[in-house]
């Protein structure tokens, strides 16, 4: 298969019919207008619909119902669109809708500006919207990573009838990187028995009642039940987490996304000055890979961690808590889009190491 | 191999596709390579750059604070970016845009007219490819044959008669090194 240079946005968007989404609703914001313009080309080609919705929570909306019918649907955003969309996320989530959002955030908050950041972890991992529900988040570094990651997004999406979430940012969506596309004209589609495709008097199909209001307590309280089963199950199966040069290393980084890439660019930087440092990036957010956290960093070997991220101390907190005061943490990162750099970073641990 | 470029201009200059025939022959040739772009509100007549980087190796970090060329086509890119490039690096300037010299001594300056050469080939839309041709010229990281094979493609067969002259930019650009 040939590589091709695209930008993040489009290569997503290509990736997302790969998998067999046929259906987007959108509305704009920078920086990920790359993906609904490349969506409003494509969809039409391959069979299937792109909506322009009136707001973000109309888009939202429209995800819910395609998503209840069987489809497979995506919508995108970025920060201040996504935290429209937070009551149709929670609605999805109780409905049990299996969909695809991508965010790729940008700096708040509030309207914030338009470069890159980190600072949706919390709002991701920790439920913007109401209620008792998880997002499976995943957080992808590279272009190729998250196309191959958008495949599985929709897989998982069906496997347990929950909307998952691509947690980017807008470098990611931004940038160009050579990537290799699985073309696949007929994605394998699973049975949703479950659907709302036609009730059948006969017997064959019966009503599907997809909603989100329980009224009655012992109702709502199977359902959170069998939610809270599955979010144990795909905590269970669903974790993904890289390592690298972690093995009897004296400091381990923690990051996620493209900041992880700096910090490679680190590890690199202090590996030539006989630093030994390694790199722990989770790649699913929600579910947190808390072991391979902690196991990487109780090394006997290691001194302290460093998380660094484009935020003011977000996934910070889930370090913590995977170290369990096992070993020092320290944070750095920088809010308002402004991305550390390599050189910083390997100077911070060099201060850690004289401390 | 590892270069790390910067190229900046005003838009409409043609800064970003620069860039972008660069990193797409790179792909071409089996390097690895990525381009960032400056992304804002930003118009035909603002400020634009992107940094693309070519290397042997995998890529860890896309961006770039410390480039190892600077290739700029107004004055303002160049005050901008001179402090940042790498001592012993390179800067490319469009001397018929830029009425200043590289105030540094520790890295190579290179002075290409591009406008007045673009000028001289009968379409001044060009200038960029003559400082591609120029850039190309000092650093050999790509063939130009590669990168005409990448703006075919990003041209498409109807406007593959613009070909030609492109090469011949590219040429011109190179020939201004040696």
């Amino acid at each position: 298969m040939a590589l091709k240079l695209m930008k993040g946005c489009e290569a997503i968007a290509e990736a997302a019919i790969q998998a067999g989404c046929r259906y987007f609703f959108g509305y704009p914001i920078t920086p990920q207008n790359d993906i609904p313009e490349y969506m409003s080309l494509r969809l039409p080609q391959v069979g299937g619909c792109f909506l322009q919705a009136e707001s973000e929570l109309a888009a939202i909306n429209m995800v819910y119902g395609a998503g209840g019918a069987g489809a497979r649907v995506m919508t995108s955003s970025s920060s201040p669109g996504i935290s429209l969309k937070q009551e149709g996320i929670s609605t999805c989530c109780a409905a049990e809708i299996p969909c695809v959002i991508v965010n790729m955030m940008r700096g708040g908050p509030g309207l914030g500006n338009i470069q890159a950041s980190q600072g949706d972890y919390f709002q991701a991992v920790k439920g913007g919207g109401h209620g008792d529900y998880h997002l499976v988040v995943f957080a992808p570094s590279s272009i190729q990573e998250t196309c191959n990651l958008m495949q599985k997004a929709f897989d998982t999406a069906d496997k347990y009838r929950t909307p998952v979430m691509i947690l980017a940012d807008g470098l990611i969506g931004q940038m160009m990187e050579p990537v290799e596309l699985k073309m696949n004209p007929n994605p394998e589609m699973p049975e949703k028995p479950w659907a709302a495709q036609g009730y059948d008097p006969k017997g064959e199909r019966p009503r599907a009642v997809l909603n989100s209001l329980y009224i009655e307590t012992e109702d709502l309280d199977v359902l959170i039940n069998r939610l809270h089963e599955r979010y144990a199950e795909i905590e269970k199966n669903e974790k993904m987490v890289e390592t690298y040069h972690t093995e009897g290393a004296e400091f381990i980084l923690c990051a996620y996304g493209t900041v992880a890439r700096v910090c490679k660019a680190a590890v690199r930087i202090l590996e030539e000055q006989g630093v030994k440092v390694g790199l722990v990036r989770p790649i699913t957010l929600w579910p947190f890979p808390t072991e391979t956290v902690h196991d990487a960093i109780a090394q006997e070997s290691v001194k302290a961690c460093l998380t660094v991220e484009m935020s003011d101390g977000q996934m910070y907190e889930d370090i913590r808590l995977a170290v369990n005061g096992c070993k020092p943490c320290e944070f750095m990162g920088k809010a308002g889009s402004i991305i550390p750099s390599a050189e910083e970073i390997a100077e911070r641990i060099l201060k850690m190491r004289e401390a | 191999m590892v270069e790390k470029n910067i190229f900046a201009g005003f838009g409409g200059q043609g800064v970003l596709l620069m860039g972008q025939l660069l990193a797409a022959a790179g792909m071409m040739e089996g390097k690895h390579t990525t381009w960032v772009p400056s992304y804002g509100p930003e118009m035909r007549g603002g400020t634009a750059n992107c940094s693309v980087m070519l290397s042997d190796e995998e890529i860890d970090s896309p961006l770039i604070t410390r480039p190892t060329s600077l290739i700029v086509m107004n004055r303002p890119s160049l005050e901008k970016f001179e402090d940042k490039v790498v001592p012993g690096g390179s800067i490319f300037v469009n001397s018929s845009m830029i009425d200043v010299k590289v105030k540094r001594e520790d890295v190579n300056a290179y002075y290409v007219p591009c406008n007045d050469l673009a000028a001289e080939l009968g379409n001044n839309k060009v200038a960029n490819m003559i400082m591609l041709g120029a850039y190309l010229g000092k650093s050999k990281c790509v063939d130009v044959e590669t990168v005409l094979d990448a703006l075919l493609e990003k041209l498409g067969q109807k406007k593959a008669k613009l070909i030609p002259l492109n090469r011949e930019a590219l040429l011109r650009g190179a020939a201004c090194i040696e």
